[in-house]
């Protein structure tokens, strides 16, 4: 056992340290030879016969070095290595085709590798939390409805914690983050800071141990405790400079003072698994007390015991709740909870999208295979003298095709570390993409697995597009490569069949990729073309900050104070103020018809939006019938609202909708107009029914002030702040947030989607080109005598041309015809990602035919050319 | 008529060059080919060049070690002696090679009987 160890290691070591083992060597047979010829001439035998006999019995100076080499080497390395130094210098050789090669595979591995990156961290990589397979997240109302509807209320969830046996734990958050705005004063200018609140249990449940510093104590997460933060990992660093000395100091937070008690890890991101896109600065407890009477506001995560399935804690949750809703009559809702891994949960509606980006990328991997085996069959062909003359020589076949992998595997190896670098910084590219709204990017990056996918790509590809090449050149006949490989020679049609049938595949799968991409285009283009119910451009909004004293009368006037002045500044068409955004954020209430009955389970939660009047004007929403509101509507005055038409259909399906009482909570409420539908939360979802509620009689939570503009909002920022720091000085320093960009935000999945897949499909076009262009242009240079020969029998430059395009096209047109078909099968798995677009949408199909069409005859137009300016005298003298 | 000269099995050679070391203590690569050649009386048909690869498989696996020195007629040349893992390994094989000879022996004796 450690004698085979110990020979292997020597072996090894004699591979290694060839040079100074031959030198010993040959002294030794120097000496060898030097006895055995002095032992001859003491014989006496003549000088030159003493040498020849010592020779002849030593048996071959050349053959005993060999086996001494074999037998202490390692001879499957040696060969090994002298291919390497044999493709090297080939490579080297031939720059532009390396050149050509190597880059075509970094952006095939590039892409592959980023996606796979993505596709990782969304999908396969497990959440950063301690066995999170365990983790399940819980949903009223089957997830369905604003948050209001799909959240628990303070006792709900006490109650569901303290009677369920499926869970070993069950935490939850505050989910109207939103709602709740922080101002950091005590460094410099006063500044928004974004917090969130969770449960004490938040983080022990999770598995999330803090930086720096303790997590929360039990008494600082009831009524009256010390109010206590932790800092998010970039705020620490941000905000204090990574001083870890920070922990255990106080700052002030909305004029109070706050402990900052620790740090919580980079790891952990609050935004990118809860709510993508946001930035979370730091956490405080939320005290349930507080929050008891505020309705539905916590979204719960729950804690499996280990051994208890899903299904088991969801049939569980199924009896419980009724159970606790019939000892407590007082609840509105019984908040059966839908139950989803929390993984499922964070990234489940992206894994359709990611699975088809991941096919695309796997096709532009292919088609980059294909686009090389044929490279590599035309350079193959150049060089068949070659390897004519080594089998000549006597390399075997299984000598030659290991050869031609090995540069295939060296080309990929270089595209690989190429295409690594390529991903690595796409990769980190996006992991700062705040803007995009998909959860987990921050973490996306290139680890461990990206590698070891590279690695395997990287050989997958080598072996795909090597393969076909090796055996073609290494089989066939000796006699006939090595007589007939002259220049303008014609070779075997075999050859150039193979070559036909690679650029087929190449552009069926270019005709795929395109039409996919070109399907998901035009939604993305229906999607921006939605009637979002308001005017996004020109509109910008900015948080304000108010002191009311808790008196909707004293609000009143302050706002309508903030709301004169801020329109006397130039440039400012209209403005008003709300407490929520569409597409931002939502909650919702109680609406119902006076008088009107309604079945089980059909009153849903309405969507409340408390406005200022001016507030649809100034976002370009569409009041189809009745008034906006006035100042005149105050806390005395008859309560009023404005609903949108999706809640005017629902409440009086068949009636006026104006001057109609309804319940707002409990309390009368006149609804005074109707305003068209606004896509309130996903601009590709319809819209649910909607309330607006004067800010003088309805409580806001937060105040946007919106202005539309008749300038670029930005020039207007420093105005409409100084207007409002005059009015109050403790205005944080809040920048504009144009509307457009919200909108934006709710699109950006599918924008990023799309420009992805639009890449992969642009990078298939340019790729299939190359690959008609290839074939083409080798088919002409093959055939330039013939050419040459038919132009001197009175073929015209015209015709010519045709004829090489017409070989084009025909190429062409077979691949479309396969990718078509392909397509349209493709184009049914992927309907669930279209928006208004019909699998089979002509124009996207038609488009695609015409596209590949004009590429194919543009490629096959160059070397057309080049066919019909062919000297015929210098053609046919040239061979 | 000239008796025909014996091939080498494979792996004896091996065997031979222990023993001629264990017997002889250091040699160079030539006193061992010519001791045996001798010893075989020049029936064996040994290349001596084939003895310096069965020479760096030995050394390899430790049964042998090598060193450079000088020769009784002043010639430079690389010795090599047993070592005691050698001796291990030299009583094991040849304990093999006689069991095995011995069987070949009475197997082959058997024949030239049962030919009787």
């Amino acid at each position: 056992m450690i004698d085979s160890l110990r020979h292997a290691l020597n072996r090894v070591r004699a591979f290694l340290g060839k040079q100074p083992i031959d030198q010993d060597l040959e002294a030794e047979i120097h000496s060898h030879l030097g006895f055995a010829i002095e032992e001859n001439l003491q014989r006496g035998m003549s000088a030159d016969e003493a040498r020849r006999q010592a020779l002849a019995r030593f048996g071959g100076v050349e053959q005993a070095k060999e086996e001494h080499r074999e037998t202490r080497g390692l001879p499957l390395l040696d060969i090994l290595l002298q291919d390497l130094r044999y493709t090297l210098r080939a490579l080297r050789r031939d720059r532009v085709f390396t050149a050509v090669a190597v880059l075509i595979l970094a952006l095939g591995i590039g892409a592959n590798v980023t996606v796979f990156s993505v596709v990782n961290t969304l999908l396969l990589r497990p959440l950063p939390f301690r066995d999170p397979q365990r983790l399940v997240w819980l949903a009223a109302n089957q997830g369905k409805g604003g948050l209001s509807a799909v959240t628990y209320t303070v006792d709900a969830f006490e109650e569901f914690q303290r009677h369920n046996h499926s869970f070993q734990d069950v935490t939850s958050y505050q989910t109207f983050f939103n709602s709740i705005q922080y101002k950091l004063t005590g460094y410099g200018e006063p500044q928004p800071v974004f917090g969130v609140q969770v449960a004490g249990n938040f983080f022990p449940m999770l598995g999330v141990q803090p930086a720096l510093g303790r997590l929360f104590s039990r008494e600082e997460c009831q009524k009256g405790g010390r109010p206590v933060a932790l800092l998010s990992y970039p705020f620490w660093q941000r905000q204090f400079g990574a001083n870890p000395a920070i922990v255990g100091h106080a700052i002030t937070l909305n004029d109070q003072t706050v402990t900052i008690v620790g740090v919580v890890p980079n790891t952990f991101d609050f935004g990118s698994i809860f709510s993508p896109g946001l930035k979370v600065d730091f956490y405080v407890p939320a005290i349930m007390d507080f929050w008891r009477t505020w309705g539905n506001t916590l979204a719960l995560v729950g804690r499996l015991k280990p051994g208890v399935t899903l299904a088991q804690a969801q049939a569980e949750s199924n009896i419980l709740f009724p159970q606790i809703k019939a000892a407590h009559p007082e609840w509105y809702e019984n908040y059966l909870a839908t139950m989803t891994d929390l993984k499922g949960y964070v990234s489940g509606k992206l894994r359709r999208s990611l699975i088809v980006l991941w096919c695309a990328v796997g096709l532009i991997l292919l088609i980059v295979c294909l686009n090389l085996s044929n490279l590599l069959l035309a350079r193959a062909a150049a060089r068949s003298k070659e390897f004519a003359l080594r089998r000549a020589l006597g390399a075997g076949r299984g000598r030659i095709i290991r050869q031609l992998l090995t540069e295939s595997l060296i080309l990929s190896g270089i595209g690989g570390v190429l295409g690594l670098c390529f991903a690595f910084s796409v990769t980190l590219y996006l992991a700062h993409q705040g803007s995009i709204a998909l959860p987990l990017l921050s973490s996306v990056r290139v680890d461990g697995s990206a590698l070891a996918w590279t690695v395997l790509i990287a050989v997958f590809a080598a072996v795909l597009f090597g393969v076909v090449p090796a055996f073609k050149i290494s089989g066939g006949n000796l006699q006939q490569a090595l007589k007939d490989s002259g220049h303008g020679m014609s070779q075997g049609k075999t050859h150039e069949g193979l070559r036909a049938a690679l650029v087929i595949s190449e552009v069926g799968l270019a005709c795929v990729l395109l039409i996919g991409a070109g399907l998901l285009l035009r939604s993305f283009l229906r999607v921006l073309d939605v009637d979002l119910g308001f005017q996004p451009s020109r509109a910008a909004a900015i948080k304000v900050d108010y002191d009311d004293g808790g008196k909707p009368a004293r609000r009143g006037a302050i706002l309508q104070e903030i709301l004169r002045r801020v329109s006397a500044i130039p440039g400012i068409e209209s403005a008003g103020i709300a407490d929520m955004l569409p597409l931002d954020r939502n909650r919702s209430w109680g609406f119902q018809a006076k008088g009107k009955v309604y079945g089980k389970g059909e009153l849903q939660g309405t969507l409340v939006y408390v406005v200022t009047p001016g507030y649809l004007g100034a976002m370009g929403m569409h009041l189809r019938e009745g008034r906006d509101f006035s100042w005149h509507d105050t806390a005395d005055s008859q309560r009023v609202v404005i609903i949108n038409q999706a809640a005017a259909r629902y409440h009086w399906p068949r009636e006026d909708t104006v001057g109609r009482i309804s319940l707002v909570g409990d309390r009368e409420t006149r609804v005074i107009g109707v305003i068209s539908d606004v896509r309130e939360s996903s601009v590709e979802d319809a819209s649910s029914p909607e309330m607006y509620l004067p800010m003088t009689q309805a409580d806001p939570e937060g105040a946007d002030l919106v202005v539309r503009t008749r300038l670029r909002p930005e020039a207007l920022q420093s105005s409409v702040m100084g207007t409002l720091r005059a009015m109050n000085p403790g205005q944080p320093a809040t920048e504009f947030r144009p509307i457009q960009q919200i909108v934006d935000h709710a699109v950006s999945p599918r924008r990023f989607f799309v420009l992805l897949v639009m890449i992969f499909a642009a990078l298939g076009l340019i790729l299939a080109s190359l690959g008609i262009y290839g074939v083409i242009s080798y088919s002409v240079t093959r055939q330039t005598q013939e050419i040459g020969i038919r132009m001197a029998l009175g073929a015209t430059q015209g015709r010519v041309q045709l004829g090489v395009i017409g070989k084009t096209l025909r190429l062409v047109l077979i691949g479309i015809a396969a990718g078509l078909a392909a397509s349209i099968a493709v184009a049914k798995l992927i309907a669930s990602l279209l928006f208004k677009t019909a699998p089979t949408d002509l124009i996207t199909f038609l488009g695609t035919i015409v596209l590949l069409g004009l590429v194919a005859v543009f490629a096959g137009y160059i070397p057309a050319r080049r066919a019909s300016r062919i000297d015929p005298m210098n053609a046919l003298r040239g061979n | 008529m000239p008796e025909s000269k014996l091939d080498l099995l494979q792996g004896t050679l091996d065997l031979m060059v222990l023993q001629t070391l264990a017997a002889m203590g250091p040699l160079h690569g030539y006193g061992i080919a010519r001791r045996i050649e001798r010893v075989s009386d020049d029936v064996i048909l040994l290349n001596q060049g084939t003895i310096y690869a069965s020479l760096v498989r030995l050394l390899q696996r430790g049964w042998l070690s090598a060193e450079w020195g000088v020769s009784d007629n002043n010639r430079k040349a690389k010795f090599y002696s047993i070592t005691k893992r050698g001796r291990k390994q030299l009583a094991q094989d040849a304990a093999y090679w006689q069991r095995l000879s011995s069987v070949m022996g009475r197997v082959l004796a058997l024949r030239e009987e049962g030919g009787h």
